[in-house]
């Protein structure tokens, strides 16, 4: 795994990942939302306003794997102390975070007209909204430091900390109130969605994927330049 | 061991001698508390129906008043460099601190809540469950806020960072500790929310000192 913690090497690697990757995401997004806007049919109770689903769900999905992709991330750091797995979270959180804000807007959108309020204290959103909460914890203490390394372990602890405490926020939310629709998709009998409708939620789930893989590798690269500029610009001080 | 007990000590001979800071817990707690019935009017039934999440939820406030403290002293007059060096193990010292943090500000909140419930109108019947989910639920605050506390050291606005990391980590001992009170009032048992309140303690109680151990080792470092 160390192969991979010089910058240079993963530089190359990402260069190779990157277009792949690129335009996997907008091909996927393009076939899933042509699919999801003109062929799914309209749910038959809902009507067109389903068709928000194919926004919402995968937005889900991904704010809660990049906050373990994160965990998993801050857990390499602070065990191997590997470089690039603190750029890694670094990049993530904000990502995570607007994932999690879009399942909340589009939550709220879909709310509107099916429960006749913008806001609903269900469940689901509910954890949602804490999660984004915990994105924004994460993204602060990243920031809060004079010294960046002090802030990459201070916010890696936190991940951790953080991903212990979602599977209870979870429980004790849904616990607290149950309104929301119970799981339709991740179950042990199968999925209850129909395939005209399942197809285009997980083509457009793989674009989601692909898109957040996009985006880190560009926002680690960035940041692996900026601490290289950075660096640069001590050295020509120092010369001065 | 021993050494526990004299971390504890020391934490409470420091909170005695200033003992205006537990006080100002306890103030702001009833203070707080008693802005409701302006904010939403003095409606009994209204009162007693929000009583236990109003005293929940302003104890968890109090509770973040006194955070900022809980580590910042030592860290600046040196001393947490000495527990750190002391063959005491780290853990073990911050659990012993936070036992001092909850002696001097979650006991007294619990002493001072029956005052609330009196002052909401609750119904007196509830007060027992009321104090034994604080007695459980409190502890998981300054637990949880022992690693916020620790987080933050030495940041830029580190006591306003604090409740943005702790709060939502705050959310379920919130739930329980409301669901077990509300339980209790509408006569139904408070047993299933007491015990998943007992088991969060006990699951903080193993994982916040080695977190709060590790973010105060990098702040020292």
């Amino acid at each position: 795994m160390h192969r991979f913690a010089n910058p240079a090497r993963f530089t190359r690697i990402a260069d190779r990942v990157l277009p792949f990757a690129g335009f996997g995401a907008v091909a996927a997004l393009g076939i899933g939302f042509y699919l999801a806007l003109f062929v799914a049919p309209a749910d038959y109770q809902q009507g067109e306003t389903v068709r928000i689903m194919y926004v919402h769900v995968p937005s889900a999905w991904m704010a809660l794997f990049i906050y373990v992709a994160m965990a998993v991330a801050s857990a390499a750091a602070l065990i191997w102390r590997h470089p690039l797995a603190d750029v890694a979270a670094k990049a993530s959180s904000p990502i995570g975070a607007g994932f999690a804000f879009l399942t909340l807007v589009t939550g709220s959108l879909w709310g509107r007209p099916m429960w006749g309020t913008w806001w609903e204290w269900d469940g689901r959103l509910t954890s949602m909204l804490i999660l984004f909460f915990l994105y924004l914890g994460h993204m602060a203490l990243m920031h809060a430091f004079e010294d960046q390394q002090r802030g990459y372990r201070a916010a890696a602890v936190l991940a951790l900390v953080g991903v212990i405490n979602v599977p209870i926020i979870k429980f004790s939310v849904d616990w607290w109130a149950t309104l929301h629709q119970p799981a339709s998709v991740l179950r042990l009998d199968g999925p209850t969605i129909h395939s005209s409708m399942l197809w285009p939620l997980l083509i457009t789930a793989l674009g989601f994927k692909l898109y957040f893989v996009t985006l880190v590798l560009l926002r680690m690269k960035s940041e692996l330049i900026a601490a290289r500029l950075r660096a640069l610009d001590l050295a020509r001080l120092k010369a001065s | 061991m021993k050494g526990l007990a004299v971390i504890v000590g020391r934490d409470l001979r420091l909170a005695l001698r200033q003992s205006a800071d537990a006080w100002l817990a306890v103030l702001f707690f009833v203070l707080t508390a008693a802005l409701f019935p302006f904010g939403i009017g003095p409606e009994p039934n209204l009162l007693r129906l929000i009583a236990p999440g109003v005293i929940w939820v302003v104890a968890l406030l109090a509770v973040l008043l006194s955070l900022e403290r809980l580590f910042l002293a030592d860290y600046e007059d040196g001393s947490l460099e000495q527990l750190l060096l002391s063959p005491l193990p780290l853990e073990l010292a911050i659990l012993g601190k936070v036992a001092a943090h909850w002696l001097t500000t979650g006991l007294p909140l619990i002493a001072a809540a029956p005052l609330l419930a009196v002052l909401f109108n609750m119904d007196l019947t509830g007060l027992g469950v009321l104090l034994l989910a604080m007695l459980l639920g409190t502890p998981v605050l300054s637990l949880i806020g022992a690693v916020g506390a620790a987080l933050t050291l030495g940041a830029r606005r580190g006591g306003v960072l604090i409740p943005l990391l702790v709060l939502p980590l705050y959310v379920p001992a919130l739930i329980f500790g409301v669901g077990a009170t509300e339980a209790a009032l509408a006569d139904l048992s408070a047993r299933p929310n007491l015990l998943f309140l007992g088991a969060l303690l006990l699951v903080m109680l193993l994982v916040t000192p080695l977190a709060a151990a590790a973010a105060l080792r990098q702040a020292l470092e």
